[in-house]
């Protein structure tokens, strides 16, 4: 008899198999979407992606994600392909700036990939976010996924969460977790000719693993 | 125990003494005492040693007026060398003067009235009535008149340079020979760095160019400054290689020299529970190879200025350094009570999107721009700001909020309409 063949369960899963630890981005709703093997967040030394069109939150989960990490006093990183990056909207969503590298491309996504590359392994960080969100599709789709292959290994077994920031997804089943964002409501307060923009719902549903439900959170606006 | 003493106003006194003992205390510019124990084998008693080192000082410049004394302790011997010409060994203190002490003005005056004018008048005071009247300084120079002062040699410790220089036979013009010798010069200093348990903040590497037409040589100076102190070798030359990588000298070298500026270590108590973070000299190196593909200036720490300005940021060069003590003194960190909301994030587009804007009542109700367009569904402005009006960098624009079919931007018009980024 195979040895083996007792410990597959009646769902075809090994019940030892590998529990990631999990890295919380703070927000309740979207941890307890992600609570898997009584663990809740982003699974540390894994490829996760944060998919969603203009105006989705997938900025804003991102921030959430590096403030949960710098308050752990963790090292993180931030390669900007596209010079996007808005350290005042980060900071006020908690994230302490003096903990994070700031690497601003100039609209090059080799030399994006290139950067994610050195600092993946050069290990040590504990959230390196790649943020891939205003580079065309018909770049992104023609990233070679060996990359992905490559950053998949460099990572595990480390505690460092690779943060994919994109339109669409690229990483493919090199990413354990994939989220997809939406946003549900706008708020505006004040009568029409002296309104203000107050908060955002947003939805998050997790594309992979699947989840059968979604979670919703709020993000307030800056004003 | 014995030690030797050599007094003299002009003479190189560390060369003198280093020929007969590597340590040594230079009590002053013109004493130096060091211990004679060693050296009864190679000179025999100690009047020979003294007579040794009296013909070691005169044949050497400056060494014609010089006092060698030996003593049982360091500050009889150095009393004597000042005080008898000449050398001198095992000599008696008694008959010198109260004044060859360092005594103060007071103190001066006090023993002249008492009518104590010779070491051995000191002596012979009662320790405890010289305690309640001078205090420990007067119990001190009773001792010092006794001879009876044991104690241990400040070592005289040559200052250390980190600075080299190499002149070539034949000028160099590819880097990687060029690699060669800056590694040796490096080798030699972070060693000296080390045995001096220091590091350095700041590598400064002077190539001197083989310049045909003019008599004069040309330089190339570049100077590295370091986030944190450094004394890896390999380190330090893989900097300065990516650096000449970036900045090459323009014409072949014929000299360089390499200079690094010492300071302490970083010493960092770390906690058994506290995150893993990148070492400081593996980041700088890995941000300074990520340098080399995005540019200087767009690798570092974000900052945030206090200031109205609609981007008060700025990019610093530098590395992240986690500060363990926030965590320590604050138990209620974000860590710990993470917040239920979170801000929303907000997107730039650099440079800003022009735009072509329609409006109504002064509002907008419709705009164009590359790949933005549509109906304004709401509009929240304008919102005016202004500033640095007495500078070359002044603002003055009106800002929207504004909610497309498809997302929520910022646009602004100063002169024009522009897109300023996105809410996301």
């Amino acid at each position: 008899m195979n040895p083996n063949a007792a410990r597959v369960t009646t769902l075809g899963l090994c019940p030892d198999a590998k529990i990631r630890e999990c890295l919380p981005t703070g927000l309740a709703p979207v941890d307890a979407l992600l609570t898997q093997d009584q663990a809740q967040g982003f699974p540390r030394g894994a490829i996760s992606e944060i998919v969603g069109t203009e105006s989705s939150g997938r900025t804003t989960l991102v921030h959430s994600l590096l403030a949960a990490s710098t308050a752990q006093l963790e090292v993180c990183a931030y390669i900007d392909t596209d010079d996007s990056f808005d350290p005042v909207s980060a900071a006020a969503a908690g994230v302490a700036l003096s903990q994070l590298v700031w690497i601003r491309c100039g609209h090059n996504a080799g030399h994006a990939l290139k950067a994610a590359d050195y600092l993946l392994h050069a290990g040590g960080f504990g959230v390196i976010v790649l943020d891939l969100c205003q580079v065309p599709p018909r770049i992104s789709n023609r990233i070679p996924i060996s990359y992905w292959y490559r950053f998949r290994r460099a990572i595990e077994n480390t505690p460092t969460i690779l943060a994919l920031v994109e339109k669409q997804p690229i990483a493919k089943s090199c990413a354990t977790l994939m989220l997809d964002l939406q946003r549900k409501k706008t708020q505006w307060t004040g009568a029409p000719g002296f309104s203000l923009l107050r908060e955002v719902e947003l939805e998050v549903a997790s594309r992979k693993p699947v989840r059968p439900i979604t979670a919703a959170f709020k993000a307030r606006s800056l004003a | 125990m014995m030690f030797a003493c050599i007094h003299s106003p002009s003479a190189d006194l560390p060369q003198i003494a280093s020929a007969f003992s590597p340590s040594f205390e230079q009590t002053a510019p013109d004493t130096v005492v060091f211990r004679i124990d060693g050296l009864q084998r190679l000179h025999g008693s100690p009047r020979q040693i003294a007579q040794a080192i009296a013909q070691e000082a005169i044949a050497k410049p400056g060494g014609e007026q010089v006092n060698v004394a030996i003593a049982e302790t360091a500050d009889a011997a150095i009393l004597a060398a000042r005080n008898f010409p000449g050398v001198t060994v095992a000599p008696s203190l008694n008959d010198l003067d109260v004044s060859t002490l360092p005594l103060t003005e007071e103190m001066a005056q006090v023993l002249e009235s008492w009518g104590i004018y010779t070491l051995e008048q000191l002596a012979q005071l009662p320790e405890n009535g010289l305690a309640e009247r001078f205090g420990s300084h007067g119990v001190h120079l009773q001792q010092l008149a006794r001879g009876a002062i044991y104690r241990p040699l400040k070592i005289f410790q040559p200052e250390t340079t980190y600075e080299d220089r190499i002149e070539l036979d034949h000028p160099v013009s590819l880097l990687e020979p060029l690699l060669f010798l800056i590694a040796r010069l490096l080798n030699d200093q972070c060693a000296r760095l080390l045995s001096n348990a220091m590091a350095a903040n700041e590598v400064t590497i002077r190539l001197e160019l083989e310049d045909c037409t003019k008599h004069d040589r040309a330089e190339h100076i570049r100077t590295l400054r370091l986030p944190v102190p450094m004394r890896e070798s390999k380190s330090l030359l893989k900097l300065l290689q990516m650096d000449l990588e970036t900045h090459p000298p323009t014409a072949p070298t014929i000299a360089l020299a390499l200079s690094l500026k010492p300071v302490h270590p970083r010493t960092v108590q770390t906690g058994i529970f506290l995150p893993i973070t990148p070492a400081p000299d593996k980041l700088e190196l890995t941000l300074a190879r990520i340098r080399g593909i995005v540019g200087e200036t767009n690798v570092g720490v974000p900052q945030l200025r206090d200031s109205y300005h609609p981007q008060p940021f700025s990019l610093v060069p530098g590395i992240p350094i986690p500060n363990p003590q926030s965590l320590s003194s604050n138990p209620q960190s974000p860590a710990s009570q993470p917040p239920a909301t979170s801000h929303q994030g907000f997107r730039y587009f650099r440079p800003p999107l022009p735009a072509t804007v329609s409006l109504v009542d002064n509002r907008p109700i419709r705009i164009t721009a590359s790949g933005i367009q549509g109906k304004v569904l709401n509009a929240a402005g304008p919102w005016r700001t202004s500033g640095d009006w007495w500078t070359t960098t002044a603002w003055n624009r009106d800002e929207w909020d504004i909610a497309l079919p498809h997302g929520l931007y910022r646009i602004y018009h100063d002169s024009n309409w522009y897109v300023e980024g996105s809410y996301d």
